[in-house]
């Protein structure tokens, strides 16, 4: 497959790992974060800690927008679904994630009629070929999502349909990134800087991490050969004492950005003040609104909602997970109460949550190799 | 009656979703911890494609399938081929030769004539090429809305070969693991088919009845082959999964030994589905005899549809109960059953 195989070469990757054990010193250890979700899934899904040294330590990110949504957003949105004339539409990666009341599979089970959508211009289209009902969009994701949940709000707009909202849950990578480097119980040595969400914000906004904070950033691709290369890349910088953004995903992502995306989510959104986060609790200016012009298509504003507050399950450590200080294993609910088939957290649920990615792709692996009856034990 | 019921359901799911219908984990479930406990008893064993049934000094192969796949018609086949093909095949890789089915109809009222006199021809057409019998049926008809155009079960029987010896507990470490054929292309084509993407692809379902290729199979390695199924619903790594399950062994699968068309792999990438989680029609998996496995994969490419056949793994003793899938590159993952329901109502 063309722009794919290229990028699993065998002898380029076996290249990038050998630099990798020469660039690494083996007298220290290194700790980087993967931003994004999509570079934790890749990881487990490649199997790419084969090819890492011992004394590198890859800690997973807040970039998984379903892992970081608060329950209470959940049971928000499901309680519009009890309007019959509502069809709620959502993401499939959102199907699953519980809410206090079920995941949305289980209220669509009970009679709901929410669907699944590929994109928001599709639930835009269903509005259209439904005029008797009022179609919800469940809008959720960074930067890399919100310029066609935009796109989609000024298509309606322009076309006049009115029976379709948003129901905006969409937040911004940079201030994750600030708490993540404030947290007092964070030692992060670099980043593996985010590729989808900066096709869309550029690498300029990450400025401030190389220059005042002193970590090396490098916005990666997603393939085998570019995380690997991404890692030679942070490793250089670190011998050679240096802290800069770096673009190693330039195939796709351009330094300064899409201006055009940029200019459609500027028009349609606002920052919120602040909101909530899983296990991050409250950010400021993290996440974004409808703004007052696009009011008739908030269904914030035209839906009562409750505001549902709900801490999470007590046992589990979605949070400490979250922000990398614990890895998912280390979670008392891993591989126990909490499984991708009957998650309790998030993080179980999205295919680019790292609880996910280790328990379908790693966490047999270690058992296996620690001590396969416990494993069988495990699986049984 | 002697069967040990068991008191209580181990089934605890408060009520069923579409995941238990998808042929992964809840499935799995769902008819391990609540159905075979109250119907065959707690003692029931691994569960196969199909029964064995003594009548008398006779043995008889006897299987049941349904159809809900959504939408009726797709490139390569209908609802109608499914039908006829599918029993076959549970029939087939039980190491059975599919004899004769019966036929029936749940007709959703307001369903045109002729779409419903199409799919009856489409399964006199492929009952004709897979050489069985149409021995009977039946027809209900519900209201408009309560059911989705058309739904079809076949049952079938058919008559086991003298040479098959089929289980689970035959299969040993070190023996080869072949596949018929590339996968993904029913699962993808129904996908496409229903045209929520806006995504083309020339490709074709591959239902077909796959008793040549399993016949051909069994007389090139006879009782060297141990273990055969059809990877339908949840694809080649469900059906992996649950043969390490059963025999209490490892497998190793070479990644890129697997074959998959590149329109499949490239419709799988964009959509972040696995193909090896897709379902197929017309592909068969078997563990044979690592001295007789070459024989048997020569054997298959030279029949029809078997023409891309492969040796895509091999069993290992540990780690068990587990599927271990190495990339060409070297990394190495582990590969699980289907979990959720990716896409409904694919058969």
């Amino acid at each position: 497959m063309k722009y794919v195989d290229e990028f699993r070469d065998p002898a380029l990757i076996s290249n990038a790992a050998a630099e990798i054990r020469r660039l690494s010193d083996p007298r220290r250890a290194y700790r980087f974060m993967e931003v994004c979700g999509g570079h934790t899934h890749a990881i487990y899904r490649f199997g790419l800690k084969d090819f890492l040294p011992e004394n590198i330590e890859l800690v997973h990110g807040p970039g998984c927008p379903v892992c970081v949504l608060p329950m209470g957003r959940i049971d928000d949105a499901l309680t519009m679904t009890s309007d019959p004339s509502v069809i709620f539409t959502a993401f499939g990666d959102m199907m699953r994630v519980p809410g206090a009341q079920g995941s949305p599979l289980a209220w669509k089970a009970r009679g709901s009629d929410i669907r699944i959508v590929y994109s928001p211009a599709d639930a835009l289209k269903l509005a259209e070929k439904n005029p008797d009902r009022h179609v919800v969009f469940f809008a959720i994701g960074f930067e890399t999502t919100a310029p066609s949940t935009a796109l989609t709000l000024l298509r309606a707009r322009a076309r006049g349909i009115t029976n379709f909202s948003v129901f905006s849950n969409h937040v911004t990578i940079i201030p994750a990134i600030r708490a993540i480097l404030d947290s007092p119980d964070m030692r992060i040595d670099a980043f593996l800087g985010p590729g989808h969400v900066s096709t869309v914000i550029g690498c300029r906004p990450y400025e401030w991490i190389a220059r005042n904070e002193r970590r090396p950033i490098v916005v990666s691709g997603f393939e085998p050969l570019d995380i690997l290369q991404t890692i030679v890349m942070l490793l250089r910088q670190m011998k050679d004492g240096e802290s800069k953004v770096e673009n190693q995903y330039a195939r796709v992502v351009p330094w300064e950005g899409n201006r055009a995306a940029l200019k459609a989510m500027a028009e349609v959104f606002n920052l919120r003040p602040y909101f909530e986060w899983r296990g991050m609790g409250f950010i400021s200016q993290s996440a974004l609104g409808l703004r007052e012009t696009f009011a008739g298509w908030d269904a914030e504003r035209r839906f009562s909602i409750p505001g549902v507050r709900v801490t999470d399950p007590k046992a589990a450590q979605c949070g400490e997970v979250l922000k990398g200080v614990l890895k998912p294993a280390q979670c008392k609910l891993f591989g126990k109460e909490c499984t991708p088939e009957r998650p309790v957290g998030a993080l179980m649920v999205s295919s680019e949550g790292s609880c996910a990615a280790y328990y379908n792709y790693e966490h047999r692996k270690v058992l296996a190799q620690i001590e396969p009856a416990a494993a069988v034990r495990a699986i049984a | 009656m002697s069967i040990p019921f068991p008191a209580r359901s181990r089934f605890l799911d408060p009520q069923i979703e579409m995941a238990h219908g998808a042929g992964g984990k809840a499935s799995r479930r769902l008819v391990e911890d609540l159905i075979a406990p109250l119907l065959l008893g707690d003692s029931s064993g691994p569960l196969a494609d199909a029964a064995q049934v003594q009548i008398g000094p006779a043995s008889v192969a006897f299987t049941a399938d349904s159809f809900v796949v959504h939408p009726l018609r797709f490139p390569g086949g209908s609802i109608g081929d499914l039908a006829v093909n599918g029993t076959a095949n549970d029939l087939a890789v039980s190491g059975a030769r599919p004899h004769a089915l019966v036929v029936t109809l749940i007709v959703e009222a307001g369903l045109p004539s002729r779409e419903l006199e199409a799919e009856i021809r489409a399964i006199a057409q492929a009952a004709a090429r897979a050489g069985v019998i149409i021995a009977g049926g039946d027809t209900k008809v519900v209201e408009h809305g309560k059911a989705d155009r058309l739904y079809i079960t076949t049952a079938g029987i058919g008559r086991p070969l003298p040479g098959a010896h089929l289980s689970p507990s035959r299969v040993q470490p070190g023996d080869k693991i072949l596949l018929s054929g590339p996968i993904g292309d029913h699962g993808t084509t129904i996908l496409l088919a229903r045209g929520e993407l806006d995504l083309e692809a020339d490709l074709s379902s591959d239902t077909r009845c796959v008793f040549p290729m399993v016949e051909a199979l069994l007389n090139a390695a006879g009782p060297c082959v141990r273990w055969m199924r059809d990877p339908t619903r949840g694809g080649v790594a469900t059906s992996l999964n649950e043969l390490a399950r059963d025999a209490h062994v490892g497998i190793l699968i070479e990644e890129d030994a697997v074959p998959i068309r590149d329109t499949v792999r490239g419709a799988c990438e964009l959509l972040g589905l696995d193909p090896l989680h897709i379902a197929n029609e017309g592909q068969f998996l078997a563990v044979v005899a690592p001295d007789r496995a070459q024989a048997a994969l020569e054997a298959l490419h030279q029949t029809q549809g078997g023409e891309l056949a492969a040796i895509i793994g091999e069993v290992s003793q540990q780690p068990r109960a587990t599927v271990l899938s190495k990339a060409a590159f070297g990394g190495t993952r582990v590969l699980d059953m289907l979990v959720g329901d990716p896409l409904p109502r694919i058969c």
